[in-house]
């Protein structure tokens, strides 16, 4: 059975900013090949793989979605050789002073982000955060080499290596949302041991950071029955109140709220509660802030649901995270989907609610 | 790039791969102010068979003596200090989140979604900040204060971290071209120079060797390592900071930058050694000036004068002890050299050591037959 650090360590050494998945996508679908019926790509370019369930045709299917693509910048400018950046996905611009980076130019040069000295910078409080605008990237090359290297549009990718933080946590950048691809991962493997009625699609989806565009256009093809976005939600850390987030290593969250069809939302709870897997309800009172946004409204609409790996600090490159946790979300998608049947649907109706 | 007449005199010290790797040793060892213990350490593995007389003082200091040959030699001291900037654990332990300060000239801004190390065994932590999700504009218009930062090992991993343990940046040390990428290039780049002019120390000199503690928190060693040494003549071997980068609105500013040669940067990399004139510390010995600068233009080296103004080195404490040590600083310039990670150039590295080698072979009493 696949023994998650090691592989998500390597998930996160790994580049693929929104947009720009060829990369990371080429890891996963390595990962996922062996344990598919099937493997494709979006038009998009989500990675879409297949295991078959035994129910006769027309067969129910459910959709798996977590989100590939990581957060970043891109060269907007070059002034003597320093790089301008913008982002791509949010991010708080007070966390990138000092960060090590790699400039995915002609070659990968390994730069760092930097802010300039303040008598450089437009006079205002010399301690105020310098905005996005202001900060270079410095890769330590002459002018004249940057030149002939680096174009606008290059991406710029978080670059400091995976720690680990305990036996347990592991931290870096683009946890989010790569600890979802690894508690798929794992579900994909324990499913391929298992005969199953429903048909499965494991869904590495695209630009979750900027559009949602992988999962709304996934959803569309593959027409699933069922939906369940699998993303990272806030683990509770200084500074963050304690009533919007959850402690880290103590059990995922279960979404709900107008994204979730809340019968389907408690199915779920019920396949956790049997099985002792610990989570908490996490109020989404508007919208969920995943996939789950597009999976809901594609095509004639999808029963929807969300489940979540706490991590600390979101979006910044020393985001941590729970193994444990991660195990526990595979363990739970898994045991769900292993007991789908035929009825499931007709459980979950609107009218049988009423 | 080490393409230089100089450069094929036999018995100047040269930076090549070896150096390098050791330079490396240098940079990724935790010492802070007050806990140079790992750095100390490197160095007496690095001198140990190349001096006469060497003695840890009371501070920490390591003194080293390398005597040369000949009547009549000049006594000089050469300073680098091993303690860098970083942080102290203050408080016991919530669920693995620590309060810590900092200890030297760190910008607040620099500390956000850090990793850091902590201790002499390197237990990894890291600094976070909230989620840009649980945010408002107006919070991200404010600097993050240290008093609501934490280090954070993890929920089960602080038995043993303690109050008052050190720590700094975890940062990979990187060869970037021309440059190297590294935290503690201040100044662990002096210290390594130093360690190399011990190896190559030109005869006509006794060098008084002193790697000193608690420069960034006040000179403090360097004061006491005077002392002891009692010098005639004294060079702090120190790494000043760059700030020659763009100014924001440089299409502009290029007409008035034009005329104000020199308006926006202490020094340049790649334009040498920085010779200092003035700092907030200290006002460099004119005789050293000249005499640096002499030296400079007679083996065809390239180097800089430091713009006066701000920062302070070793010298400052040395000048001012005994009777007096007319004393002088040059520095290796790097950017950004009190955050996660500096910038510096090989080529302004050994320059500068060559510059120092030089400037100390050349050294005779003569230097004394101008009054100051």
């Amino acid at each position: 059975m696949i023994d998650i650090k090691p592989f998500l360590k390597n998930l996160i050494s790994t580049s693929g900013l929104s947009g720009f998945e060829g990369t990371i996508r080429k890891q996963i679908k390595e990962a996922w090949q062996p344990f598919s019926d099937e493997l494709g790509l979006s038009r998009l370019g989500s990675l879409h793989a297949l295991k078959r369930g035994n129910l006769p045709e027309p067969r129910p299917s459910i959709l798996l979605a977590a989100h590939m693509d990581s957060i970043g910048l891109m060269v907007n400018a070059i002034i003597d050789g320093f790089l301008r950046v913008s982002e791509i996905g949010g991010i708080d611009h007070r966390v990138l002073p000092g960060q090590f980076v790699t400039v995915h130019s002609r070659k990968d040069l390994p730069g760092l982000i930097v802010q300039p000295s303040s008598h450089l910078l437009p006079p205002s409080d010399s301690n105020a955060p310098v905005p996005l605008n202001y900060l270079f990237v410095d890769t330590g090359l002459s002018a004249e080499e940057v030149g002939k290297l680096v174009r606008v549009g290059d991406l710029v990718s978080f670059a400091h290596p995976p720690l680990d933080i305990g036996k347990d946590e592991l931290s870096g950048h683009s946890l989010d949302n790569r600890a979802s691809v690894a508690a798929l991962t794992y579900c994909i493997q324990e499913l391929y041991q298992r005969e199953i009625n429903w048909d499965v699609w494991f869904v590495a989806t695209v630009q979750e950071e900027e559009t949602l565009g992988g999962a709304l256009t996934s959803a569309f093809q593959l027409r699933p029955t069922l939906g369940i976005a699998i993303d990272v939600t806030f683990a509770r850390s200084p500074g963050s109140p304690d009533h919007l987030t959850f402690p880290l290593g103590k059990g995922i969250t279960l979404g709900w709220g107008p994204n979730i069809h809340p019968i389907f939302h408690k199915e779920i709870k019920e396949i956790a509660d049997k099985f002792e897997i610990p989570y908490k309800l996490e109020a989404m009172p508007r919208h969920s802030g995943t996939d789950a946004m597009a999976l809901q409204i594609a095509a004639e609409g999808i029963p929807t649901m969300v489940i979540s790996i706490p991590l600390r600090y979101m979006h910044t490159p020393v985001e941590m995270v729970s193994i444990k946790d991660i195990y526990r979300t595979g363990r739970l998608i898994t045991e769900f989907i292993s007991q789908l049947d035929g009825t499931f649907m007709e459980k979950i109706s609107w009218e049988n609610r009423a | 790039m080490l393409d230089k007449s100089y450069f094929y005199q036999e018995n100047i010290p040269k930076i090549n791969q070896q150096q390098i790797q050791i330079l490396e040793q240098l940079c990724q060892a935790c010492s802070v102010s007050g806990d140079e213990g790992e750095v100390r350490k490197i160095v007496f593995e690095q001198i140990g068979s190349y001096v006469d007389e060497t003695k840890v003082d009371a501070l920490g200091n390591i003194l080293a003596i390398r005597h040369g040959k000949g009547s009549n030699r000049l006594r000089i001291m050469l300073a680098a200090h091993m303690d860098e900037v970083g942080f102290m654990i203050t408080d016991e332990g919530d669920n693995g989140f620590f309060r810590f300060d900092i200890v030297g000239g760190i910008d607040e801004r620099q500390l956000v979604g850090k990793p850091i190390v902590i201790g002499e065994k390197h237990k990894p932590g890291v600094i976070g900040a909230k989620p840009i999700h649980l945010t408002t504009k107006n919070e991200r218009n404010e600097t993050i204060s240290l008093d609501s930062l934490r280090i954070d090992v993890g929920p089960e991993n602080d038995n043993h971290i303690k109050i008052g343990d050190r720590a700094t940046f975890a940062s990979p040390f990187l060869q970037l071209g021309p440059s190297i990428l590294a935290k503690a290039l201040d100044d662990r780049l002096g210290v390594l120079n130093l360690i190399e002019l011990i190896k190559h120390a030109p005869e006509n000199i006794d060098l008084l060797a002193a790697f000193t503690v608690q420069e960034e928190v006040g000179l403090r060693g360097a004061k006491v390592a005077a002392y002891t040494l009692d010098p005639q003549l004294a060079m702090a071997l120190d790494c000043t900071p760059a700030s020659d980068l763009p100014i924001w609105d440089k299409d502009n500013y290029q007409a008035a930058e034009e005329q104000l040669e020199n308006a926006h940067y202490n020094v340049r990399l790649g334009a040498g050694p920085a010779i200092y004139v003035a700092d907030r510390a200290t006002i460099a010995d004119p005789r050293w000036v000249r005499h640096l600068e002499n030296i400079a233009k007679k083996y065809q080296i390239p180097y800089q004068i430091r713009q006066p103004g701000s920062g302070g080195t070793d010298a400052g404490a040395i000048h001012l002890q005994k009777d007096g040590i007319p004393s002088i600083s040059v520095s290796v310039p790097a950017r950004y050299i009190q955050s996660s990670a500096g910038i510096a150039r090989l080529d302004d590295w050994q320059n500068t050591l060559a510059l120092v080698y030089f400037s100390l072979a050349d050294l005779t009493q003569e230097f004394f037959s101008v009054d100051r």
